[in-house]
């Protein structure tokens, strides 16, 4: 389990990319591509190894204003729990 | 072009020439016959119009493409695009000051090529003396920074080592091993009764990749590829033809795969022709293969024909004869002895004393 205290942000191998075709983004790493939907991106996009999980669902939950905090706490943890499988996140804290 | 056909990788072989003489070599046995080299402005437009077409990752291969002089231009040209880029090398020749000029370019990973965990076995394959200098290679590429994926290339004479492998993997701190058995073609079809190893190698190997890859979960990312040889049915070679894979050969030719070229009767378009996108789309050969009118009888009707796109016509071709007949590798097709008949050739008396063909010349 990732701590709601941890910072994440990506693994040196791993890297975001616009995609211009589908107009969604892309995380790339070596010789394997992800096509991210659009709350997976904006996770990502706030994964910068300053903010904490906790500080993620917060302005997630802004963002996205008709899911329940939990809804957003739960999806944010899912999804980040993955990557870290795939050895494509950090999480220092 | 629509989805069904949008490359994502670019497979870009900048040379064919390598200093080393790997007897499993993916590059085609009649080297000297390929034509004159593509020059550093052609590379980039490549690039350019690879990445235009909706290329996100390329693969600078070959050969060995520190070889190239002009590697610097087209890495920087690469990270201009906002491509993620993989160098895919032996390692050698190289310095330290080179790695860090690609890094600070905006090289994104290096692959480097172990043939073996150890030294005289690794050397062995690649026909020369360069086991020593790999693994400093290896740490040169942690040490600056880039993640690293180690490759070893597996077979009859190395499988054994698997735990060994992995072991020099974690102590490198590879981010991506890839155990990626030999598969039987190019130089590897030459060598095949050398190379090819028993089913019980094969599993046991499995297995302790297997192992490996629970073990390691989130630090290392820990590849198994099986020999189509011992798969009941044929990968998605190159995930169909012409679909996802933009191969371009130190030549300029544009191919759907490594090997593509050495099939007869298909002809495919040289880069310096035209457009990228008129020829990925249009050129007979890209689409000789594309779809599925081509697939004969048990392909046409098969559940899985959606998934392995029918296989490996290289494979097809190199075995019967003909290029669109069903894949030997799989069980259903017809020709399907003649993939028992060559495993069995791993278990014949005196397996273990035929001699390597070493990949020549240079080219």
């Amino acid at each position: 389990m990732i701590p709601a205290t941890g910072k994440p942000s990506l693994a040196p191998k791993a890297r975001l990319r616009f995609d211009r075709i589908s107009g969604g983004d892309m995380l790339l790493y070596p010789e394997r591509g992800l096509a991210l939907n659009g709350t997976a991106a904006s996770i990502l996009k706030l994964c910068d190894g300053d903010r904490t999980v906790e500080g993620i669902v917060g302005e997630l939950h802004r963002e996205y204003l008709d899911r329940t905090d939990d809804d957003v706490r739960h999806e944010v943890s899912e999804f980040l729990e993955d990557l870290l499988k795939r050895g494509l996140l950090r999480v220092l804290g | 072009m629509t989805e069904a056909h949008r490359p994502y990788t670019l497979v870009a072989e900048l040379t064919y020439a390598c200093p080393l003489h790997c007897v499993y070599c993916s590059n085609p046995v009649d080297l000297a016959r390929h034509a004159a080299t593509l020059d550093t402005a052609s590379w980039l437009r490549v690039l350019r119009e690879a990445e235009g077409l909706g290329v996100v990752q390329v693969n600078l291969t070959g050969g060995e493409p520190l070889l190239r002089q002009d590697l610097e231009e087209i890495v920087e040209e690469a990270h201009r695009l906002d491509l993620y880029t993989n160098l895919i090398t032996s390692g050698i020749p190289l310095e330290r000051e080179r790695l860090a000029r690609l890094r600070a370019l905006g090289l994104s990973n290096v692959q480097v090529s172990i043939q073996d965990s150890r030294p005289a076995g690794s050397d062995r394959i690649a026909g020369t003396e360069a086991f020593h200098r790999k693994l400093a290679v290896a740490r040169w590429v942690k040490e600056l920074g880039f993640p690293l994926t180690l490759n070893t290339v597996l077979h009859r004479e190395n499988l054994d080592h698997v735990e060994e492998v992995v072991a020099l993997a974690e102590e490198l701190h590879a981010d991506r091993l890839e155990l990626a058995n030999t598969q039987y073609l190019g130089w590897a079809l030459a060598n095949r009764r050398a190379l090819i190893p028993a089913r019980a190698q094969i599993e046991k190997a499995r297995s302790i990749a297997a192992a490996a890859r629970t073990r390691l979960e989130g630090r290392m990312e820990v590849l198994f590829v099986v020999p189509d040889y011992y798969a009941e049915f044929p990968p998605s070679c190159m995930d169909g033809w012409g679909r996802r894979f933009l191969v371009v050969s130190p030549d300029g030719l544009l191919l759907p795969c490594l090997l593509a070229h050495t099939l007869p009767d298909l002809t495919f378009a040289n880069v310096r022709e035209g457009p990228l996108a008129d020829l990925w789309n249009d050129s007979p050969g890209m689409n000789a293969f594309r779809g599925e009118s081509w697939m004969p009888d048990p392909c046409r009707t098969c559940d899985k024909r959606t998934v392995d796109f029918g296989g490996c016509r290289c494979q097809a071709y190199h075995l019967t004869g003909n290029a669109a007949a069903t894949d030997p590798a799989c069980t259903l097709s017809p020709h399907h002895g003649l993939v028992e008949g060559a495993r069995e050739e791993a278990v014949a008396p005196g397996a273990h004393l035929v001699p390597f063909r070493y990949r020549w010349p240079r080219a």
